[in-house]
């Protein structure tokens, strides 16, 4: 399976960036629980990029493509410009979210729990997010 | 992308949240809890059958209403939440810090105690 999807950067359109995951995600035969949470790693990291890297600019564009193997699922997310890599980025404790009243912060420490490897790298002049995901049991891989 | 109904009921006042709650929407959320914690509302109901989908910004949204809630001495509680919401929730261990109520009878309980 892959499957591919090019959006503009706006907030809005993160909707259709879960719902094109989702269709993806239930055709493998997933859970609604799993579906939800994969869908939530991706929107954080899309969500991160349109907002901090593109800076809401309709013009700009990213990718996001989605292709299973055996054993999982893997979702590249791509664009043009600065890499941003937030892997370097220091992961605030809750109690300091809650003691600085912030309301960012989290969306990062979600995809780093949810995924089982995070990627960053420059391909074809393009930077890649590769997120992945091992299947929880074999009939997902098999349909 | 979600729509919010209050419902002033005795001297609470219960939020529900309609749809999906992103970074494209929560400033909607942000509105409406501030407003009814300016209001001086006591007890705030927050109901989530309706909640389709949350990511961290909607969760961001109630983390930062945390210390203000404390310091005016609000009740506060969300209830009704699907599982995969409430799985977002658990992730994180906001479970922990936010009270959480499978019925709105329990919730009532929670906001009338002490």
């Amino acid at each position: 399976m892959k499957d591919s999807l090019t959006v503009g950067c706006t907030r809005t359109i993160l909707r259709s960036v879960r719902s094109f995951a989702s269709d993806a995600l239930y055709k493998i035969g997933m859970s609604e629980m799993d579906v939800n949470m994969l869908v939530l790693a991706v929107d954080e990291v899309c969500s991160n990029l349109i907002i901090h890297s593109h800076s809401c600019n309709p013009e700009r564009h990213i990718t996001l493509e989605i292709r299973t193997d055996d054993d999982g699922i893997f979702f590249d997310i791509m664009d043009e410009g600065k890499l941003f890599n937030f892997m370097n980025y220091e992961e605030p404790t809750l109690d300091q979210l809650v003691q600085d009243q912030r309301k960012g912060g989290m969306g990062i420490i979600l995809v780093k729990r949810i995924m089982d490897s995070i990627e960053f790298f420059r391909e074809d002049n393009r930077n890649v997010i590769r997120l992945y995901k091992k299947f929880s049991n074999k009939s997902e891989a098999n349909s | 992308m979600i729509e919010i109904e209050k419902e002033l009921e005795k001297d609470r006042i219960i939020i529900r949240i309609i749809g999906e709650v992103d970074a494209s929407s929560s400033i909607r959320l942000d509105q409406e809890l501030s407003e009814a914690i300016e209001n001086n509302n006591k007890k705030i109901l927050v109901d989530c059958e309706k909640l389709e989908y949350i990511s961290s910004a909607g969760l961001g949204v109630f983390m930062s209403y945390i210390q203000v809630i404390e310091k005016k001495e609000v009740k506060f509680v969300l209830y009704n939440l699907s599982d995969k919401v409430q799985n977002v929730f658990e992730i994180l261990g906001l479970d922990q810090l936010l009270p959480i109520s499978s019925t709105k009878e329990e919730a009532l309980q929670i906001v009338n105690e002490g």
